[in-house]
């Protein structure tokens, strides 16, 4: 008991003077404040909303929106409801987004790739590109695509054909769309059977090489299956397939796919601008491996190709996946820049008009930001779990 | 700087005359005449030497002397610009599948290990005879666990690099080269980076590798192992081999003032 006392600190400084003590007091400052500040918007917005007679709720959900759009994935007309403009906006969104993400990879790790390639020309046309392409302002780029190149294509008379069944011209690219039969089931049924073949191989081939060390033509021949056995189908039941071509009908195209202006010049100006910087990341991470394993898997015989796939190209995965997430992240919030150039997507749809036609802000504004809220976690979730499997194991 | 044409045309006569003299045992390894600069700066020059099967060599000499330059020209990690390098009757030239045919029968063990971080130390050894060698896995792995057995790791098998100590690490990269089982095994200062309680355990697998009759060359500082081990002590300073000897006299009677200045230097304390 009296150990105790000698050793329990002497009569402690003020209270004003003690760290903790001030800690504790600036938290709950800070706090108060912020629950403050909270409550007054809501209470703010709350008065001026009953002052100017705007009803709260989502009940404008089920209203007609009475407004046509350009663009949808899903059924839409002038007579559905403002709860419709959300999925068509919705699924906009997501499609350009996707479409961006796939495209701005692939272009990326080529790029990234290619700036360090021993090719002089190839490495300088890359550093050219990455250097032109991320130092323009997005917006700038998106105008670009939209007005000076899409938008100097041919009217709809002049349109440039491919084969008499694709048209080309300033309101879009017309493609062919193919209608299915009775019988395409089967179709769908060969290409399933084609993938499980396909796994089935991968693991047989991977026993195998276990087994023996023979190497198998995995990729070539499981391409092969992919596309040999669906098209056996298709001529089996009896090519169950029609195709609407696009005709013109008055001043426009009708019929067929179209891919409209606006989707393809804010496809193409994500893709690029988010393409040149992975391709820095891509550039970085392969630069991260260091000499030493390049030259002990050179040393053992393996040759560039298989030094690049199981030496240099798992460490670089690991330097890449975070930023590329950054990345991913930042193309789906860039795809809302669409509403400068009108392609119909959430931000321009439901944030725009829905918004000035219901006056309904605070909810409009809350489910757009819950949207883009819930795309960035899962990208992130996804890449996380990714990242968790090709990241090293040491110690 | 070079001449280029030349050793294009003479690429041709030299890979025949080389098929021709295996018989007469010419050496494993031919360096003739061989030249190599960085840029304006000649790093070797005009370096001879002819190692025969089982010979181990060991090559010393001052930082910058081009001795680990040298080394790495034999597999080509480096290339060389004049004269000609013949490995196992290969020559070396641009020409990828010499370069790896040569690279499957050389292994070589670097200074700063050079394991794969992301493999196992099993699979760091596995790799190269199943991707290259193409040997079932069950094969490559059972080989491969003798090997470790040899350096006296086979219990670190299932773990990764950087769990092990520096000792460990480079006696994994000698097993990992030995499974390619390699027909010369290249060192470039294999102990250099290691903290001195580690360094007799690398040395000691090395020395019971010279035993077995392994072609061996061997960049190093440990005076003790060129004088256990080696049948030749090459002195290169300058870009040049100074000195070549058998290790009792090249020890006790140099005859270069430079490889004199270098022993006092290296052997004062």
């Amino acid at each position: 008991m009296k150990k105790q006392t000698v050793d329990s600190k002497p009569a402690g400084p003020k209270p004003w003077y003690d760290p903790r003590v001030r800690s504790l007091f600036f938290q709950v400052v800070a706090i108060a404040a912020v629950f403050w500040a909270g409550w007054t918007l809501v209470e703010n917005t709350l008065s001026n909303m009953e002052s100017r007679g705007i009803s709260t709720g989502f009940g404008f959900l089920e209203e007609t929106a009475g407004f046509g759009i350009i663009m949808s994935l899903v059924p839409y007309d002038a007579t559905m409801s403002y709860g419709r403009t959300f999925w068509v906006g919705l699924t906009n969104t997501l499609l350009v987004s996707v479409m961006g993400i796939i495209a701005a990879t692939l272009l990326g790790f080529l790029i990234g790739v290619a700036r360090l390639s021993s090719n002089w020309l190839v490495a300088k046309v890359s550093l050219f590109y990455i250097e032109v392409i991320r130092n323009i302002p997005l917006l700038l780029q998106i105008f670009f695509w939209y007005f000076a190149v899409l938008g100097a294509l041919p009217s709809p008379r002049q349109s440039i054909e491919v084969g008499g069944t694709m048209f080309l011209n300033n309101r879009g690219l017309y493609v062919p769309e193919p209608l299915t039969q009775d019988g395409f089931g089967l179709v769908w049924g060969a290409l399933l059977v084609a993938i499980a073949a396909v796994v089935c191989i991968r693991i047989w081939a991977k026993k195998r090489q276990l087994a023996t060390g023979q190497i198998f033509p995995t990729f070539k021949v499981g391409v092969a299956i992919l596309v040999l056995l669906p098209v056996l189908a298709y001529f089996v039941a009896g090519s169950p397939l029609e195709w609407e071509v696009p005709a013109l009908k008055g001043f426009n195209f009708g019929g067929g796919i179209t891919i409209i202006p606006e989707l393809a010049a804010l496809w193409l100006a994500l893709s690029l601008y988010t393409a040149s910087f992975i391709a820095e990341i891509v550039r970085s991470g392969i630069l991260s491996v260091s000499k030493g394993q390049t030259e002990a898997s050179k040393a053992l015989g393996l040759s560039n190709g298989l030094t690049l796939r199981l030496v240099v190209i798992p460490q670089a995965m690991r330097v890449i996946i975070p930023p590329l997430t950054s990345q991913y992240l930042n193309l789906a919030k860039n795809s809302s820049l669409a509403t400068a150039i009108g392609y119909p997507d959430l931000v321009a749809v439901f944030m725009g008009t829905t918004l000035n036609q219901t006056g309904q802000a605070v909810e409009v504004v809350a489910i757009t930001m819950a949207v883009y809220l819930t795309i960035s976690l899962s990208i992130s979730l996804f890449m996380n779990i990714y990242n968790r499997a090709v990241a090293i194991k040491e110690r | 700087m070079g001449n280029p044409m030349t050793e294009q045309t003479q690429t041709s006569e030299v890979q025949s005359s080389a098929q021709g003299e295996t018989g007469k045992n010419p050496g494993i390894i031919r360096v003739e005449g061989m030249h190599k600069w960085y840029g304006d700066f000649h790093v070797l020059k005009d370096l001879n030497l002819t190692i025969k099967q089982g010979e181990r060599i060991v090559i010393c000499g001052p930082s910058g002397s081009g001795k680990s330059t040298f080394i790495r020209c034999i597999n080509r990690l480096e290339e060389h610009q004049q004269g000609k390098i013949i490995v196992d009757n290969v020559e070396l030239t641009d020409d990828i599948r010499h370069i790896d045919n040569v690279r499957r029968e050389v292994g070589m063990v670097f200074q700063h290990f050079n394991l794969f971080p992301h493999l196992t130390v099993l699979e760091n050894c596995c790799l190269s005879p199943i991707w290259v060698r193409k040997i079932p896995r069950k094969e490559a792995e059972a080989s491969a666990m003798e090997y470790l057995e040899r350096v006296k790791i086979p219990d670190q098998a299932h773990k990764f690099p950087g769990q092990l100590s520096g000792g460990q690490q480079q006696r994994v990269a000698i097993a990992r080269a030995l499974c390619m089982k390699p027909k010369i095994m290249l060192f470039d200062e294999p102990t250099s980076a290691l903290d001195p309680e580690m360094i007799k355990e690398v040395l000691d697998v090395m020395i019971e590798l010279a035993g077995s009759g392994m072609t061996m060359l061997c960049v190093t500082h440990e005076m003790g192992f060129a004088k256990t081990v080696a049948d030749r002590v090459i002195f290169m300073d300058g870009g040049e081999i100074v000195e070549e000897a058998p290790p009792h006299d090249f020890f006790s009677n140099p005859q270069e003032p430079r490889t004199q200045q270098f022993l006092k230097q290296i052997l004062a304390h």
